[in-house]
């Protein structure tokens, strides 16, 4: 029978997918927002799952909070992404350094 | 049986196409996989019950956010093949760090025993899912409810304010100078002679 743990076990590799994700495209801002939809995607899984086996709605409230922030996060960070290009013409992370951060 | 055929189904191909996002050489490729890990996740979401979410996923992660990915990846000219040098360099040390990040989670989610214990089986709703998250969201939270709406429109006025640029060769439309328009300095009444035009 599929318990709790079997969510939390594929949320935890999605969570870590995600994690590498960052990791390994270091470079590509639009790959690294995506590994963050990826991470958030875990955390919902998460959230929805507990919600379910304790028979407790606010998990399932809250996962749907975490969704707009995400969209919200995606919407600002695409626009974001957009100007940067415009102004630099390209999209690498190294690129990022006019306030020499 | 066929719960945990289709649990296993829907987890392998979440997991699957996750691997994919991030190792696809194509960014569009990347969008597409993204949008097959989402279904499918929402697929795992509906097996727990929880429909709305699980519905709300696909119509905001797939309407919405993929579909603005795929925007952006095909409407900036990038070169990605350039994008993609540290990815070798980095393999190693970011395999190393997600392994040990999975054994720390899976160690720490198996061992929740050590607490409280949750049921293995879910307990039976009272009333459909959409019905009791209804009524949750609009009533105990209410006011998180209406700070998720305000999260949006800072998003919606904010995406808009970033992107748009006014260009100086564009005539748009200015309202002020149509409402500021009179009809004594816009209409003339003249009384031309026979055979003469009127000089504008």
């Amino acid at each position: 029978m599929i318990g709790v743990n079997h969510y939390l076990t594929v949320a935890a590799i999605l969570f870590t997918i995600g994690v590498l994700g960052i990791f390994l495209n270091r470079r590509n801002i639009i790959l690294m927002l995506m590994a963050i939809e990826l991470i958030l995607l875990a955390v919902n899984i998460n959230l929805v799952a507990f919600s379910a086996f304790l028979g407790d709605l606010t998990g399932q409230v809250f996962a749907m909070f975490v969704l707009t922030v995400a969209a919200a996060e995606a919407a600002i960070g695409l626009a974001i992404l957009v100007i940067f290009f415009r102004r630099r013409g390209s999209i690498a992370v190294d690129d990022a350094d006019r306030m020499r951060g | 049986m066929i719960a945990v055929i289709a649990f296993y189904l829907f987890a392998a191909m979440t997991i699957a196409s996750a691997v994919l996002v991030i190792f696809a050489r194509n960014p569009v490729h990347s969008v597409l996989w993204l949008i097959v890990s989402f279904f499918s996740a929402s697929g795992l979401m509906l097996m727990t019950g929880a429909e709305f979410i699980a519905l709300l996923l696909v119509i905001v992660y797939v309407g919405a956010v993929a579909v603005l990915f795929l925007f952006v990846v095909m409407m900036l000219d990038i070169d990605f093949a350039q994008l993609r040098s540290g990815f070798t360099r980095n393999l190693p040390f970011g395999l190393l760090i997600a392994l040990v990040l999975l054994a720390e989670i899976i160690v720490a989610a198996n061992a929740r025993g050590a607490g409280q214990i949750i049921a293995d089986k879910p307990p039976e709703a009272a009333q459909p899912n959409i019905v009791a998250l209804g009524e949750a969201m609009y009533s105990r939270f209410l006011f998180p409810f209406e700070i998720a709406g305000l999260i949006l429109l800072v998003a919606m006025i904010g995406a808009i304010v970033l992107t748009h640029r006014s260009r100086g060769d564009v005539r748009g439309q200015k309202v002020w100078k149509q409402v500021d328009r009179r009809p004594e300095d816009a209409v003339q009444n003249k009384q031309p002679a026979v055979g003469q035009g009127v000089k504008l």
